[in-house]
């Protein structure tokens, strides 16, 4: 259980987040929706422990998360980060790998369940074919898939995801948001930010909103993902998604 | 194993049997053979365990030290063009060098004069990079390379004051010169300690590369990781510098020779830098002894003239 309490985020001198109160359980996905530069980073950012909040508490099991070892943090918390400067030069194979990075023991940071693993994923994602290939030949697409995989490999019952879906075609976001929504329902935490409000509708029982100013609602997505609350929060008109909107299915 | 890391371990000791072969007195196979097992002439026997072993050793503990310092460097600055040179180190020993030279301070005071030049540059760096939020590897940079560049300006003005007959001397100090490295042993014990160590944080190094933060969220103790990384380098920075000089381009192209090649994971990486710049730095001292004499070319001249040609070959091949 990963539990924030009272927690204050800013940016910049622009507040945030004021005084939330999450507490995100085994078995349920989350979305966190929000405009560009609404906190959405920010506060994946300091649920993983990667950033201190300005103000109030965030706990994992009851313990405050700066309390915990950072190699046990990586058993426990997986995080997708929205963007990575990587010059990785190995294979896509071997990128995935470092995922199992906190479970390996050996110097060489690999062992066959390891590889194993590895491939399940990229088998999942439609990356079986590309194991070999290097890690920058892929197209931008193709990465995101690979980084998935790779924060999926990691095998921690909360996972964190900024973005998950960029760069994806539509066969891809629906099957990551299968896949996460899938892990949950295996009893994992999930915490996706999204700016697409019909995946969260239709793969996350819960949503965060973050609105300007620090304000915040949260709840369950049928109560929040309604035509005004969306219009608000994205300040622009909607139009309800009749039979025109195709949503993968 | 893969070809390339065969190729590298094996010129090991190729490169140290060629660099004890050759120099500028001619011994024939056979004289060479006994000498070697201790046996037969007396001279033969004096050159080379008294004057070619401990020379051709010090290059390669030199050559391995710079290369693994420059690995090192170049995944914790994010930097292709980091060497061993961008700790400020090198220019801190240099003016220390020269300074005890200008002095007319005998051999160990240089040494020690040196030891404490770099000591100054590496502290600076240290102080300057180093806060209570961990390691800014762009201050590292900046302070490295501002220091360079000062202690660059303090060479420059000893090379005008010093009278024109330890010009040479200075000079030869400056591009890298590994005739007066003397006794190699404690050289060749730093380079098996910091390979060690490096190499016992090569996974952690391997997730680095991903970024800090990515890193810290896998578990690296990110900090920890490169406050390690960086007293490895700087260490086996000084203990080169102390023992050749300035010698430039090992510590630039070895990583990449081996990157390019196909080596990237550090547990293969830092290990066969080691080996590789050993291997290419008694090569290149063996050159420097032998092209010209009885006269001996300052090494670093010769690292640069092989490095550069070299690099640019494999990268116009990769393209």
């Amino acid at each position: 259980m990963l539990q924030a309490a009272r927690l204050g985020l800013s940016a910049g001198g622009r507040e945030l987040v004021r005084a939330l109160d999450l507490s995100l359980a085994p078995g349920e996905c989350w979305s966190v929706l929000g405009r560009n530069g609404s906190g959405k980073t920010s506060l994946i950012l300091a649920l993983a422990g990667l950033r201190s909040p300005q103000s109030g508490a965030i706990a994992l099991d009851g313990i405050a998360l700066a309390a915990h070892r950072r190699a046990e943090l990586a058993r426990r918390i997986a995080v997708l980060l929205q963007d990575e400067e990587t010059d990785f030069q190995g294979s896509v194979l071997d990128y995935v790998m470092l995922g199992r990075y906190p479970h390996s023991r050996s110097a060489w940071g690999r062992d066959g369940e390891a590889a194993a693993g590895a491939r399940r994923w990229l088998a999942e994602f439609d990356l079986a074919d590309r194991a070999a290939q290097g890690y920058r030949t892929l197209s931008g697409g193709e990465r995101q898939r690979a980084r998935i995989a790779q924060v999926l490999v990691q095998d921690a019952d909360i996972l964190l995801l900024d973005e998950p879906l960029q760069h994806l075609d539509l066969r891809h976001q629906a099957q990551v948001m299968r896949t996460l929504s899938r892990c949950a329902s295996g009893g994992k935490t999930v915490l996706a930010a999204l700016h697409e409000p019909g995946h969260a509708a239709r793969h996350c029982g819960f949503a965060v909103l973050l609105y300007d100013a620090g304000r915040t609602s949260l709840g369950r997505s049928s109560d929040m993902l309604t035509q005004a609350n969306l219009e608000a929060l994205y300040q622009c008109p909607l139009e309800a998604a009749g039979t025109g909107n195709f949503l993968p299915s | 194993m893969k070809p390339v890391p065969l190729l590298v371990v094996a010129l090991v000791p190729a490169s140290l049997a060629l660099a004890v072969a050759f120099g500028s007195v001619d011994l024939g196979p056979a004289q060479l053979a006994d000498a070697l097992l201790g046996r037969g002439d007396e001279i033969a026997r004096e050159i080379v365990w008294g004057v070619r072993a401990p020379r051709v050793l010090a290059g390669f503990a030199c050559g391995g030290l710079l290369a693994l310092a420059g690995a090192l460097l170049q995944v914790l600055l994010r930097n292709p063009l980091a060497d061993p040179t961008i700790l400020g180190v090198s220019g801190g020993a240099a003016a220390g060098a020269l300074a005890a030279m200008l002095l007319g301070v005998a051999a160990a005071g240089m040494n020690l004069a040196a030891l404490a030049g770099a000591s100054i540059a590496a502290g600076a760096v240290f102080a300057f990079s180093l806060g209570r939020s961990g390691w800014n590897p762009y201050r590292v940079l900046l302070t490295g390379v501002a220091l360079a560049s000062g202690f660059g300006a303090l060479v420059g003005l000893m090379l005008s004051l010093a009278p024109s007959s330890q010009v040479q001397g200075m000079l030869f100090w400056l591009l890298g010169d590994l005739s007066p490295a003397g006794d190699p042993r404690a050289a060749l014990a730093v380079l098996a300690a910091c390979t060690a160590l490096a190499f016992s944080q090569s996974a952690a190094l391997d997730v680095l590369i991903l970024g800090e933060d990515k890193a810290r969220s896998l578990g690296v103790a990110v900090t920890r990781l490169q406050s390690i990384a960086f007293g490895c380098a700087t260490l086996a920075t000084v203990a080169a510098v102390l023992l050749g000089g300035s010698i430039g381009f090992v510590g630039l192209v070895v990583p990449h020779l081996l990157r390019l090649s196909g080596v990237y994971r550090h547990a293969a990486l830092l290990p066969l830098c080691a080996c590789l710049g050993g291997s290419l730095l008694a090569l290149a001292d063996t050159l420097a002894r032998t092209v010209a004499a009885p006269a001996e070319l300052p090494v670093g001249v010769l690292t640069a003239m092989i490095g550069v040609p070299v690099l640019l070959v494999l990268l116009a091949r990769l393209r």
